[in-house]
This record gives C-alpha cells, structure tokens and sequence, in this order.
C-alpha cells in the first residue's frame, strides 16, 4: 500500500475537512473560557489558559497531550517488531496515576501560591538558586525540543499514507500550527484536543472491535502473532524472555517517574483551575490507558492481516488503509494528524514560558511586565516550532528517536529538584544540583557507551542486571545528592532552616 | 489509605507473576489481560485514597 503513493481521494478530503475544522476551532479558542480577570496580556493567560480550567477540560488536555500522535504510531510499531516488551507502556501509564495523584497536587499549591507558570519557577521559590533553577529549565526545553520533532513524524507518517509526497503538507500544517497557538495560546491546543480525543477513541473503538470480527476473533490476532515470532526468533514474543522483565519493570517505573517532569505534562497541571482537579484527573486519565492498551494491539492484528510492512512505523496506516473504507481511514489519519498538534503546541508553549520565565526575566529583562512575558512566549513558541521542523526536515530521523530516548533519561534527574522540596526541606540546592549534574552526565556517558540504548547490564557478582538507564541515573542523582547534603548539612547546620 | 496507592506496583512491577499465556480471556493471553485489568483497578484504588481524603477534608 506505501508502494504506489498514488493519493486516496475520498480520504484525503475527510482528512482536509477535520483539519480545516480544527483549525478554525484553534483561531477561534482564544475567546473561549475567558477567565473573569479579562486580563488580555498576561502570560498566566497565553500561556496557562487563566488557570482556569475545571475536570473535563483538563481531562482533554492532559489525555490529549500525554498520549502523543507519536504513540499512536510508535507503540503498535514497537509491539509488531518485538511483542511483549512493547508493552510496557502499559504499566507505566497506569503507575504514572498514583504517582500524578500523590505529587501534583502540591506542586499546583506551590505554583498557584505563588504566581509560577514552570517547575523551573517553582524550584527557584523554593531554594532560592538561579542555577538550579536554570538546570531544570535548560533540561526540560533540550528534552522537549526532540518530542516536539518526534510529533512530526507521526503526521508525516499519517501524511505520506494518504498519498501525498514531499514535505510541504507538513510545513503547511505546522505553520498553521504555529499561527494558531502564536494567536489563542494553551486555549487552543486546549478546545482543539476535545475533537482529537473523540475522534481517537472512536477510531480505537472502531478498531478494536471490528478489526479483529474481520480477522476471526483475538485468539486468531494472538496467535498469529505468536506463529509470526516464533518464526522471528531472538528477544521477541507473546510473553517476556526471562532477561527481558527487569527491563520491562524498571522501564515502566521510570518512564511514569519522567512523565509529569515534561514542560506539556506540567503545563496542564498547572492550568488547572484547582488541586482537586488533578486529583480528579489522577482518577480519570486512566481510561486512556485503556485506549493505549487496545491501540498496541493494533501491532498484532498486522501480523493477523498479513500485512507487508516495511517500516515499522507503518503498522498502523497500513492496516487501517487495508481493512478500512478510504473514508473512514481518512477519519482515523486526521485523528493521529490532530493527535500531533496538541501536544506539539502544548510543548512548544510549555518550552516557551520557560524560556520567557526562567531564562528572559531571569537573566535579559527582571523588570519585564506580565504583558511583556506572553510577548516574548508567544515569539518563542513560533521559533521552537520551526526549530522543530527544521530538525525533522533536513535531519535523520533517527537523531530525534535518540534524542527522545536521551531526553527521557535527561528530564528524570530533575525529578529530585522539583519534587523533594514539596514533602521534605532536607536537601538544599548546591546538593541538588551536584546530583542533577551527575546524574545527567554519567547516564548520558552510559547511554552512549550502550549505544544509546534505553537499558544498560550491570554486572554486580557473577549475575547481569539489565535495567532502565535513566533511573539507574536518578539513583547515582539520589546517591550523590544525599551524600552532598549530610556533608554539608554537617558543615553549616544554621543554613538549613533558613527558607521555608 | 495512602498505603493503597502502592498496591498497583506490587501488582505491576513483579513481572514473573503474570508472564505467562494462561489463563486466557476472551483470547487475551495472561499478560495482557492481567495488566489491562489493573488500569480500573488502580483508578478505583485512587478513588477511594481521593474519597478518603476529601471526608477528612484534605482539600
């Protein structure tokens, strides 16, 4: 079906039609929830939407930009190459719930208390520390920048299995993008991501239930993936070689501890109009889990289909141009298509005001007014989105997946700042930093020693443990920072009490 | 209460326990039922430890 792009007319125009309607909904949204300060010209607004918004809003928002476009594709790609072990998306986007629940209700008080739009802000209300606060803004705009690129290869996959070539249908849908977020700010991404949602669950749904009615039921999809991995061989199949659960466990925990350390992850929590809100929201996400569980399947129901797949991020275009009618895959293109940008704009905003906050008013301008920080976040939201492009349109793609992969392990180290000091104020910002500083660069220096792999094989006696290398990172984090902080604690014991 | 929130680790993390293709359900093997059921069940963990709160009035 890649082989001959010639252009399914009938999907094409169902594509067209959602896109154009989205668009217009994301001009349109920045007269949505106006909040009842009608304050135009402040970044509280542009870039947190008002920090107003209720239950269902959030909802959307947060499902909207947590599970990415790039999933979509690259899940089901993952569990078609290898099986099981793609899976463990699973389990980290159910841990990742006690975890949002337990954490992000306070990090909301800290924020709200005081006026901070990013983690970086918060960090510096609390310890004081341009250079902690630095080190957590720089890492979560490097990380981000790459998951930005990576939503672009989710359209452009979308894109090119309509049958379109070249690259200026994607330039042209990002530059719409970025008018439209430069214009109604989180507002758009926000109302935008109620049309994505439904549409992705109904396509999901649609999926998941006939797909498998057409290829006799989901013992045949199993077991026709089974029969395709047992031909395969290596580390692939139904359930984990023995080798593999380690990874799978400390993958899933690391991942979930990474997940709300992401500039578009905490972007919607801090618009959130209330910390029972996110807590709310820690009980209701999980339905898209659910969601995400079924779309990895679709990774199996191509080996059942007899699908030829060439590239892995095919699998699910090619399966829903093989089993569907060309509307309804155009129906289903357009959602993964609006999938990517929600959370695009999301991140290139969240990127934005931490650039605005933390380094602007930080470093250029101290004096910059509320008007003049959503100014300057509007600007940077359209340079970040044309760095975006520019990456994805004259790199190898290749460089964005292991700059995504880096970035998981980068984003982790800053857990330790931005979350301890929300339940303890033991540690202080010099040992903060020290393990931050540590943790990025020996897991850095590990991850290219593996070959920037996501796991690593310690040898610890005559055993191998394989584990995710970016928590084994916050451990050394952890380590270090807590070693720091008893010797120098020790040293000045006045200095501790100091900031509350 | 907060002691409940850990429960989904124990029942996620420990991989062996649920590695295997049987028991099956409706054609789902073990693995992947057995996690999939843990999606309701850890939201209404979360649920309960969130009513639990708001009857004690931690807002």
């Amino acid at each position: 079906m890649n082989a001959a792009p010639s252009i399914n007319w009938t999907a094409l125009w169902v594509f067209v039609f959602f896109f154009v309607l989205v668009t217009v909904m994301g001009f349109g949204a920045s007269r949505w929830q106006r909040g009842a300060q009608g304050k135009d010209a402040h970044l509280d607004e542009w870039g947190l939407g008002g920090r107003n918004f209720g239950t269902w809003i959030t909802w959307f928002l947060v499902g909207g930009d947590f599970y990415t476009a790039y999933t979509v594709i690259a899940v089901p790609a993952l569990v078609y190459a290898v099986g099981a072990y793609g899976f463990f998306a699973l389990p980290y986007t159910i841990l990742v719930y006690p975890i949002v629940f337990v954490i992000m209700p306070r990090l909301w008080h800290a924020a709200q208390r005081a006026g901070h739009v990013t983690a970086a802000d918060v960090v510096y209300g609390r310890y004081g520390s341009r250079a902690l606060e630095l080190a957590v803004a720089v890492t979560a705009v490097v990380a981000t920048m790459p998951y930005i690129a990576l939503q672009l290869v989710g359209m452009e996959v979308v894109i090119k299995a309509l049958g379109l070539t070249g690259e200026l249908p994607l330039a042209a849908a990002f530059v719409i993008l970025a008018l439209y977020t430069y214009s109604a700010g989180l507002r758009a991404p926000a109302l935008i991501a109620f049309v994505k949602d439904l549409m992705i669950y109904i396509v999901v749904l649609v999926a998941v239930v006939l797909v498998p009615m057409k290829l006799g039921g989901y013992s045949a999809v199993f077991s026709a993936a089974g029969d395709a991995f047992a031909a395969k061989g290596g580390a692939t199949g139904l359930t984990l070689k023995p080798q593999q659960m380690l990874p799978y466990a400390t993958l899933a925990i690391g991942s979930a501890l990474a997940a709300f350390m992401y500039p578009h992850t905490l972007t919607g929590i801090f618009a959130a109009k209330s910390a029972d809100t996110i807590r709310k929201n820690a009980v209701f996400l999980p339905a898209y889990t659910v969601l995400l569980g079924l779309i990895a399947l679709l990774g199996y129901m191509a080996y059942a289909a007899h699908l030829p797949i060439k590239s892995n991020n095919d699998v699910v275009p090619a399966l829903f141009n093989a089993l569907f009618p060309s509307w309804f895959a155009g129906f289903a293109f357009a959602a993964i298509a609006i999938g990517a940008l929600v959370p695009a704009a999301v991140m290139s905003i969240g990127a934005a005001n931490l650039f605005t906050r933390n380094f602007w008013k930080a470093y250029v301008r101290p004096d910059v007014t509320p008007a003049g920080e959503a100014k300057v976040a509007k600007v940077v939201s359209l340079v970040v989105k044309f760095g975006a492009l520019v990456f994805i349109l004259f790199l190898p793609t290749q460089f964005a997946l292991d700059l995504q992969l880096l970035g998981g392990l980068w984003i982790l180290q800053t857990f330790p700042a931005v979350v301890f000091g929300l339940f303890f104020g033991w540690f202080r910002a010099p040992a903060l930093l020290a393990g931050w500083a540590v943790g990025l660069i020996g897991g850095t220096a590990i991850a290219f020693m593996d070959g920037v792999k996501p796991v690593h094989t310690l040898h610890i006696g005559g055993d191998a443990y394989t584990v995710y290398t970016g928590l084994l990172a916050l451990l050394l984090n952890i380590v270090v920072a807590s070693v720091l902080q008893l010797l120098l604690g020790a040293r000045n014991p006045g200095v501790t009490a100091s900031r509350a | 209460m907060w002691i409940l929130l850990l429960v989904p680790f124990l029942g996620l993390l420990w991989v062996p326990f649920y590695n295997h293709e049987l028991p099956a359900l409706f054609g789902f093997p073990f693995f992947y039922w057995y996690q999939l059921v843990w999606v309701p069940v850890t939201a209404f963990l979360i649920w309960v430890v969130y009513r639990h709160g708001q009857k004690r009035g931690e807002v």
